[in-house]
């Protein structure tokens, strides 16, 4: 019974609450347990309360047997990166400085979930304020990659992805900045989006980069994905940059998958040297299964792209020197060396140099030095011209085509502490990804197969142009239904019957 | 070497974080290999290029001027280090210098 709760479809768990077939009671029970189980070698989960999940498993199970409509995903648990300010409950973004750290406020995105009905597993681990492809930045652990743990689950919410491949939660909670979303999801085998810029509210959400980051839904299967979308995204006045628009119809397209007449666009520039053979091969199988289905390909160059990972690691590092200057030791969070003499000056510097780890040092520093006077305009200015020409390049290729493709990463998952020591290298993790922060544009990775050489998971990488999030799920739902029919079941199912996940105890009796 | 363990310091005390000895030592190089390598962006930034700072046509969004509940002050106090009289507690602004 258990395990067929645990390999259950989000969709599925929720139509059988709402028919009164399970409560959201039994299935919590279930996921909680699988947490207990297998988390101690995964490590997905920083904050786990078993009696405050099941309360509002309780309190969901009380609104239900009263009639109330709560939607399609009411009762069914989610896990949530710890970036997410969840009201009284640990918040640390990875971080030493915020260690014990209660919210007094939900994130918006916390208060959607809660208003249709979904209940909070836990918080999931991360890079340290969202900073890193691996989550080896966390301050308090490394998680593992599900498919072998000694590799990396991506970054920065290697948690959430974790968790949705060993099958502790069958949703969760992501934010993309250059790719925290896509990459983990690209390595683990599941589907994360990254919404237009704007489409989902970042109140309540810790900033790192304010002019890319995006909150966005992660999921194992493709409608599991966009029936979370559907109630995360849409208007906040709370966040000012919030698009009052209608949510794009992305649970019709993940239904339909109708791409007939699509005209798909790869992108010339995302691939070829430093891309695994394993990456390729699996991207071009995917994309002839794309054109089996109906969709027209063509390639289309976007030449700026290769500077990309460039300006990203100048306007990023910028707006984090500037944000992170909210941990002052002051109001929240950690506070050192005051002892009646140090001045607020020299407990601020203290308390930063003890809370702040490796990586979130390299980039206020990187971006306190873009922004000085003398640089700012070789390197910030550069840097958002830059950004206007892949904003450019995104607008010349949407003429062409409806949406653009490439693999999500170039390589599967590295092994744990092979890039710890080689910032740059880690960084070359989101050259695809990138792109899309930059122009705000939506995103989204599918699985798309497992590479020969690793047996690792590989990641298919779609992009559309903004608020035309639907053609993300139109392409994933299509390429979802050809490669699972062909092999006969899903990656993650390939997980979980095989050797490599038998620590998962996820097969049916 | 664009940034010497020196300017790293002196990066460090401008943006309010200690660093010691062996991590200047540490990230000095590592932040100079990540600059040679962002400074490509100066090659195509020509002077007719107009600079983006946001994804999006950013808008002023004003709501009306009224008076709305906001936190108790419990709740906003109850996560400060260090507290007095219903305030936050900060160490001392001046210096011996002034």
């Amino acid at each position: 019974m258990s395990t067929a709760i645990l390999r259950a479809t989000a969709a599925d768990l929720g139509a059988r609450i709402a028919a009164g077939e399970l409560t959201s009671v039994e299935v919590t029970t279930a996921f909680l347990d699988q947490i207990e189980r297998v988390d101690g070698e995964v490590n997905a989960f920083l904050h786990v309360d078993r009696a405050w999940t099941l309360a509002q498993a309780e309190a969901v199970d009380a609104r239900l047997a009263t009639g109330e409509n709560l939607g399609p995903l009411a009762g069914v648990p989610i896990a949530v990166k710890d970036i997410f300010c969840t009201q009284g409950v640990p918040t640390t973004c990875g971080s030493k400085i915020l260690e014990g750290w209660l919210p007094p406020y939900d994130a918006t995105v916390i208060t959607r979930l809660r208003e249709a009905g979904l209940v909070i597993l836990g918080k999931t681990n991360m890079d340290e304020f969202a900073m890193g492809s691996s989550t080896e930045n966390s301050a308090y652990k490394i998680t593992g990659n599900p498919w072998a743990l000694d590799r990396i689950p991506g970054g920065s919410g290697g948690g959430s992805a974790a968790a949705l491949a060993s099958f502790e939660a069958p949703l969760a909670l992501g934010t993309d900045t250059g790719g925290s979303i896509r990459q983990p999801a690209a390595v683990t085998a599941s589907v994360g989006v990254k919404p237009t810029y704007g489409g989902t509210s970042r109140y309540g959400v810790v900033a790192m980069a304010s002019s890319l980051d995006q909150p966005g839904p992660c999921g194992r299967t493709v409608l599991d994905t966009a029936l979370l979308h559907e109630v995360i995204c849409g208007h906040d006045p709370m966040d000012s940059t919030s698009i009052d628009a209608p949510v794009p119809p992305v649970v019709e397209a993940a239904r339909s998958g109708d791409v007939r007449g699509l005209r798909i666009g790869v992108v010339t520039e995302l691939g070829g040297e430093g891309y695994a053979p394993g990456v390729e091969l699996r991207f071009r199988e995917a994309l002839a299964a794309l054109e089996a289905e109906g969709a027209e390909i063509v390639e289309v160059s976007c030449p700026h792209f290769s500077y990309a990972l460039g300006a990203y690691y100048l306007i990023m590092p910028s707006e984090v020197s500037s944000n992170l200057a909210r941990f002052d030791a002051m109001r929240y969070g950690l506070r050192v060396g005051d002892d009646g003499v140090n001045s607020v000056e020299e407990v601020m510097r203290l308390t930063r140099g003890a809370g702040f780890g490796d990586e979130v040092k390299r980039r206020i520093i990187i971006g306190t030095y873009a922004l000085s006077s003398g640089y700012y305009d070789a390197y910030y200015g550069s840097a958002q011209k830059v950004r206007t020409l892949i904003a450019r390049d995104f607008d010349a290729a949407f003429e062409q085509v409806d949406v653009l493709v490439s693999p999500s990463t170039p390589t599967t998952a590295f092994k744990r502490g092979e890039r710890t020591s080689d910032p740059l290298a880690m960084y070359k993790a989101d050259l695809c990804t990138i792109p899309s922060n930059m122009a705000g544009n939506a995103s989204a990775s599918f699985p798309c197969g497992l590479a020969p050489e690793d047996g690792l998971p590989v990641g298919f990488q779609v992009m559309a142009p903004p608020l035309a999030d639907d053609r993300l799920y139109r392409v994933g739902a299509a390429l979802e239904r050809a490669l699972d029919t062909a092999r006969g079941h899903t990656l993650l199912d390939e997980l979980a019957e095989s050797p490599a996940g038998a620590y998962l105890n996820v097969v049916e009796a | 070497m664009a940034l010497t363990p020196q300017d790293v310091r002196r990066l460090g005390a401008l943006a309010r974080i200690e660093l010691t000895d062996e991590e200047l030592d540490r990230l000095a190089p590592q932040l100079d290999v990540i600059l040679e390598a962002v400074a490509s962006v100066t090659e195509v930034a020509a002077d007719d290029i107009p600079p983006t700072s946001h994804a999006l046509p950013l808008t002023n969004v004003f709501r009306d001027d009224e008076v709305r509940p906001s936190l108790p002050q419990e709740a906003v106090l109850a996560a400060a280090p260090a507290t007095e009289d219903g305030r936050f507690r900060v160490p001392r602004i001046l210096t011996e210098e002034g």
